[in-house]
């Protein structure tokens, strides 16, 4: 680096440290002392908001090629006039209620489907017999698309509230069981000997060993059904449903009004985020100090 | 308080007439004809080379392997499970990674209820074996944060918090450096002066057996049978450079390696 270059930095340091005298009091050396380290510095833009950059710009773009009249408002509306359609809805108040019947359908469907999983995924995975019984069935149930239940369910259940439970309790079933019979089928059997050794009874077993050895692995499968579930309510709400989000999409497609179906998909996209953070900041806490 | 001497014995009784493996096709006789009477106090090793039958052995006393023919008693009582009344370290500590040293060791009281054990003396107890250890400073330590050697230390202390009578330890040390070895060599000896229960160490390192024991036990494989025992007269701490050390290691190193006579 030579020195004309070394110089042109400080320079842009100082303009810097006088445009931001807060960061220029707390890091008093930073500017002046050595400016190759603090070049480095400049180039890094945490990675978080390194993801921010193209999504903004896309943003941006497509609000001003909306506003100029480039983009067609009943092909794409702008962002702006996406974000008023769900302010709207929200004041009215009909949005309350069809996220409140969006969540509710996926509550319920999660919670069957994640309690029959952990059901048969904690059979399975502690009793060899249940395993040969059960596992190939289960296995050659999970290739079936599981889209292509909704007719039965429909035929079964009718175009109520069940049939879309069940379909959504189907999509969070199998990564809760699979996750769960397989962590427990792996648990290392030396640990397994420990507790054999001091004496545990087999609830103990349950509760001490085989539950916190496998706890890591049964939060991702929590989670992934939990993401399915998501997923499912979309597909159950667009095949019938006179209410939620998912019956919003179709409503608006009906109806020409793409700014409802965008609406729709970014409600979606952050109440499943949501849920998703919850459902992981409840696993670390309970893995704790875990090196894992 | 903690050293109530007075219901320790541990006096073992082994007497195994045969230990057969099935393989596939086969079956492997593991082990024939071991007899072998420990005192109460006694620090034996046994010697072995890999696949002699020597951790077979000590599964068998400690009630893991109960399929064979023979008779293992501990003071009179036969083994047929495992117990409180032996402690038992493995060559991996084999520690729960979700739970600190403290309840690491508090989990080889696991099966005792609060009427058992009532909890200031549970502390006290767990406490007492931390320290008896030295890892005081390392009680809520996670076991990811522990040293190859201190984590083999906290499955000592969960091994005798149920104050076994007999401690039985599987190759404790082959997975730790030369030098840490050594340091848990002198370690194992303190504890065991400490507590004053029976030790059996099951180990490869003739050096480590002669160091230790009052009496090494020579094994030998196909099928695993006690070839010799040789008592270790020599006072401790031993001196691993002195010469009758030095002639000692020999004596059990030329039994290992001589043709073993037909039994």
């Amino acid at each position: 680096m030579s020195v004309a270059e070394q110089n042109q930095k400080l320079n842009w340091k100082k303009l810097v440290s006088i445009r931001t005298p807060m960061a220029s009091t707390t890091k008093p050396n930073s500017a002046a002392v050595n400016p190759k380290n603090n070049s480095a510095r400049r180039m890094q833009i945490p990675d978080r908001l390194l993801g921010w950059i193209i999504p903004l710009t896309v943003l941006i773009l497509w609000e001003i090629l909306a506003r100029a009249g480039m983009l067609p408002p009943n092909w794409l509306p702008a962002p702006t006039v996406v974000g008023q359609t769900i302010y709207r809805m929200a004041a009215v108040g009909d949005l309350w209620r069809h996220i409140a019947i969006t969540l509710s359908r996926v509550a319920a469907g999660f919670l069957l489907g994640a309690t029959v999983g952990t059901l048969l995924g904690g059979l399975t995975g502690y009793a060899p017999l249940a395993r040969k019984l059960l596992d190939p069935l289960l296995q050659s149930l999970r290739s079936v698309p599981s889209i292509a239940w909704v007719p039965l369910f429909l035929l079964w259940l009718g175009i109520e509230e069940s049939s879309k439970i069940t379909l959504i309790a189907v999509g969070a079933f199998f990564p809760v069981y699979l996750n769960l019979s397989v962590a427990i089928r792996h648990i290392d059997p030396k640990l397994l000997e420990v507790g054999k050794l001091y004496r545990l009874s087999s609830f103990q077993m349950v509760r001490r060993l085989i539950l916190p050895a496998v706890l890591p692995e049964y939060i991702v499968g929590l989670r992934s059904g939990l993401g399915l579930a998501w997923m499912f309510v979309v597909a159950a709400e667009l095949l019938g449903a006179s209410s939620g989000l998912g019956y919003l999409m179709v409503d608006g497609q009906m109806t020409g009004r793409p700014a409802i179906i965008l609406a729709s998909v970014i409600l979606f996209a952050g109440l499943g985020k949501t849920t998703d953070w919850m459902t992981s900041a409840v696993g670390r806490r309970l893995l704790g100090h875990r090196a894992r | 308080m903690l050293n109530d001497s007075a219901h320790k014995c541990g006096r073992v009784d082994i007497q195994i007439e045969q230990k057969l493996f099935a393989g596939s096709q086969s079956k492997l006789l593991a082990l024939r004809n071991i007899i072998l009477t420990i005192d109460p106090g006694e620090f034996v090793c046994v010697v072995g080379g890999s696949g002699c039958g020597k951790t077979t052995l000590l599964r068998i006393v400690a009630g893991l392997e109960t399929d064979y023919e023979g008779v293992v008693s501990l003071d009179g009582r036969k083994v047929i499970r495992p117990g409180l009344d032996r402690g038992v370290v493995f060559q991996e500590h084999r520690l729960l990674s979700w739970l600190t040293v403290h309840d690491n060791v508090a989990f080889g009281l696991a099966s005792l209820g609060s009427k058992d054990l009532p909890l200031p003396e549970r502390k006290t107890k767990i406490r007492h074996y931390i320290n008896l250890v030295g890892l005081n400073e390392f009680e809520y330590e996670y076991p990811h944060q522990l040293s190859g050697g201190m984590s083999q230390r906290v499955a000592i202390a969960r091994a005798l918090v149920g104050r076994p009578q007999v401690l039985l330890l599987d190759e404790p040390f082959a997975s730790l450096d030369a030098l840490t070895r050594m340091r848990m060599q002198q370690e194992i000896l303190r504890i065991w002066e400490a507590e004053r229960t029976t030790v059996v160490l099951v180990t490869h390192d003739i050096e480590e057996a002669v160091y230790l024991a009052d009496r090494v036990v020579v094994m030998s494989s196909q099928p695993g049978t006690i070839t010799r025992i040789l008592p270790i007269h020599l006072p401790r701490p031993r001196d691993r450079t002195d010469g009758e050390f030095i002639q000692a290691r020999r004596l059990v190193h030329d039994e290992f390696f001589a043709p073993a006579p037909q039994s």
